[in-house]
């Protein structure tokens, strides 16, 4: 009379990790970025606890502000870099980011991570690498350049594209000193439209990105940003010839378990939050219009 | 005849589950309200409150394993030689649970639920410890259906009336009680009691009787498998959509009541520097569901969001796990819309044989 196909009630093993818990840690540093980017710099409390942390450039994580609630972050600090502590840059947009930006060194919060998948680094080895960030979408990349920095002989050509509004919108001071200090990769720095002082190139960035007119040979584009800027990019990356397997993004939803069961970030039967959140545009041309 | 069969007589029904009550929290069907305006509800079983086992519950059994609001653990917040600290707590472990008379369909339920929240159907492979612990220390007593409604269909996504999919004892009523069959091993030691009786032939006759014409009184099943690709196939087709959402409120009630559906919303309720983190259920047909802090949505317009809910029950869930629909057929989500939505018409239509299946169109607007 049993289905010899139903699949045999689950039972809990005792001492299984409990996915909703999170690390308590301890604000280090806040670095204000912009008039609405922080950055976080924390350091997970209990004995050998940061120390056994490890994550991949692009996994994310879900950061608490207790009483208040959980949103999900890249982490944008690299692997490469985490003795002192690991990195979530913030835009202020709602209720849990509005208490993000109300905490300082020495207040505690919750961490959930690493969660889900991370920019595919090994498969770029020995390629160029040409990254493309508009606004907050420098977060996602930052943790993936600074890798690719600290493992730099593995690479080809590396190229940057980074853009805002204007030069107050520009976040991470201190690292955009260093990477057009650098001789080792091309630093291009926009804004939409001229300001004083400003010395660098002015203009949207799918204009800015043709205009610098990086060769698809060898190459992989990684690009992450508002959805319109997004939409442009990838009409000047196949005008110089990018193939969608050669496009790589990270793609952002609403979501809160962050690890496949709370059932919002899907896009038909991929879920953003393990599946992604990084995909190639050969990826997302195969899954549902959604989003 | 089986030996390990035990009967139990509707007068001594309430003693056995008061003797389970020692040993599990026993949740059984009981009656609220009176007359037209009555509901039958899954709750913790009170003798006194009596039993309701003719009518088919109104709401699902999900509760009983998947609470409507629960708490994942406490925070409190302090300053400790004036530095902040905080200290989390888990929840306490659920108490052993026993539901009485659940149907067959709702224990299917739990099944969908099952490679989600265990992690073996996911990248994830997250385990939703609060979902395995209660899953493991509850016993599930199905009731096998006498009566068939015009809005069931079970039998369309691989249930029957009687099936034991996720049962540990299935009841099946016979003359003046039940005749228990025990499925499971831990639904044979709850059979282990006094009260109960040997089985004769005739009571093993008439279960058997019962269960075949329960199974013969469903309309003939037609074959879903093209549901996948049909569903999808239709992703971009706005008219399609529109048409099939027409009438729909968007009200959630076909979420609620679903046994399948399992998405949750977490939030935290805090008042001073204490407070809990709770799971509460949360439904795909409010806009709100996947609203994003930008003020994007990726699913404005409603039909987005119904496409969504039987996208995922009868294309996007299957194609992760084994072809299986995520739809246990209780009807529930068809017999409640206030607007007459029938999600059987929808997956019919997509597939394009809904003439031949004979669904007729209801219409309460």
């Amino acid at each position: 009379m049993a289905n010899e196909n139903a699949t045999p009630t689950p039972t809990y093993e005792p001492g299984t990790r409990n996915p909703y818990m999170p690390y308590v840690a301890t604000v280090v540093e806040v670095v204000t970025e912009t008039h609405n980017i922080k950055t976080f710099r924390l350091r997970l409390d209990g004995e050998g606890v940061h120390e056994a942390f490890d994550h991949k450039p692009g996994q994310t994580g879900q950061l608490s502000v207790f009483g208040v609630g959980e949103s999900t972050f890249v982490i944008n600090s690299p692997p490469t870099r985490k003795d002192k502590y690991i990195q979530f840059s913030c835009m202020r947009a709602g209720e849990v980011t509005t208490a993000l930006h109300g905490l300082q060194a020495g207040d505690k919060i919750g961490v959930r991570a690493p969660m889900g998948n991370s920019f595919d680094y090994d498969a770029m080895k020995g390629k160029d690498i040409f990254f493309i960030g508009g606004g907050i979408g420098m977060a996602p990349m930052r943790t993936l350049l600074l890798y690719m920095l600290d493992n730099r002989k593995d690479y080809g050509k590396i190229s940057l594209l980074y853009g805002a509004k204007s030069p107050e919108d520009l976040s991470f001071a201190e690292d955009r000193e260093d990477w057009l200090k650098r001789d080792d990769m091309n630093t291009y720095l926009t804004i939409d439209k001229e300001a004083p002082g400003w010395e660098h190139k002015v203009g949207l960035i799918p204009h800015v990105l043709e205009a610098i007119g990086p060769s698809p040979e060898n190459c992989v584009a990684i690009t992450c940003g508002p959805p319109i800027m997004i939409k442009f990019v990838l009409q000047a990356l196949n005008k110089l010839g990018f193939k969608p397997d050669q496009i790589v993004t990270t793609l952002e939803k609403r979501m809160k378990c962050g690890i496949g069961i709370c059932g919002r970030c899907n896009i038909g039967g991929k879920y953003v939050c393990i599946d992604g959140p990084v995909f190639t545009f050969e990826q997302l041309s195969q899954m549902p219009n959604e989003l | 005849m089986n030996a390990q069969n035990k009967f139990i007589s509707r007068a001594k029904l309430a003693d056995w589950l008061k003797e389970l009550s020692s040993r599990f929290e026993v949740w059984a069907p009981r009656k609220e309200g009176e007359g037209a305006r009555s509901v039958v509800v899954y709750r913790p079983f009170e003798a006194e409150k009596g039993l309701e086992l003719d009518r088919k519950p109104t709401e699902s059994a999900k509760h009983t394993m998947f609470p409507r609001s629960e708490t994942l653990f406490n925070f409190r917040r302090n300053l400790v030689e004036g530095a902040p600290s905080l200290e989390l707590e888990e929840a306490a472990d659920p108490a052993p649970r026993l539901v009485f008379g659940l149907l067959s369909c709702d224990a299917r339920g739990f099944q969908i639920f099952d490679p989600v929240y265990n992690g073996s159907g996911t990248n994830g492979q997250a385990k939703d410890t609060y979902y395995l612990k209660r899953r493991s220390s509850t016993v599930l007593i199905v009731k096998s259906c006498s009566k068939v409604l015009s809005t069931c269909f079970c039998n369309w996504v691989g249930g029957g009336p009687a099936s034991t999919e996720g049962a540990d004892v299935l009841a099946t009523e016979v003359q003046d009680g039940f005749l228990l069959t025990p499925v499971s091993e831990r639904g044979a030691a709850v059979l282990d009691s006094s009260l109960l009786a040997a089985t004769n032939s005739d009571m093993e006759s008439a279960a058997a009787d019962s269960q075949t014409k329960a199974a013969a009184a469903l309309p003939a099943a037609p074959d879903l498998k093209e549901s996948q690709s049909a569903l999808l196939g239709k992703f971009d087709n706005a008219a399609f959509w529109q048409a099939e959402s027409s009438k729909c409120l968007s009200c959630g009630a076909c979420t609620y009541l679903c046994p399948t559906c399992y998405c949750f919303n977490i939030s935290d309720e805090a008042a001073g520097y204490n407070g809990v983190r709770l799971r509460n259920w949360d439904s795909c047909m409010m806009p709100l569901f996947t609203m994003e802090a930008s003020g994007h949505n990726p699913r404005t317009p409603k039909m987005g969001r119904l496409k969504n809910r039987v996208g995922h029950k009868f294309s996007y869930y299957p194609s992760l796990h084994g072809g299986r629909i995520a739809c246990c057929g209780c009807g529930r989500c068809i017999k409640s819309c206030p607007s007459s939505v029938d999600i059987r018409r929808i997956v019919t239509d997509a597939i394009g044989f809904t003439e031949t299946v004979g669904l007729k169109e209801q219409n309460n607007g």
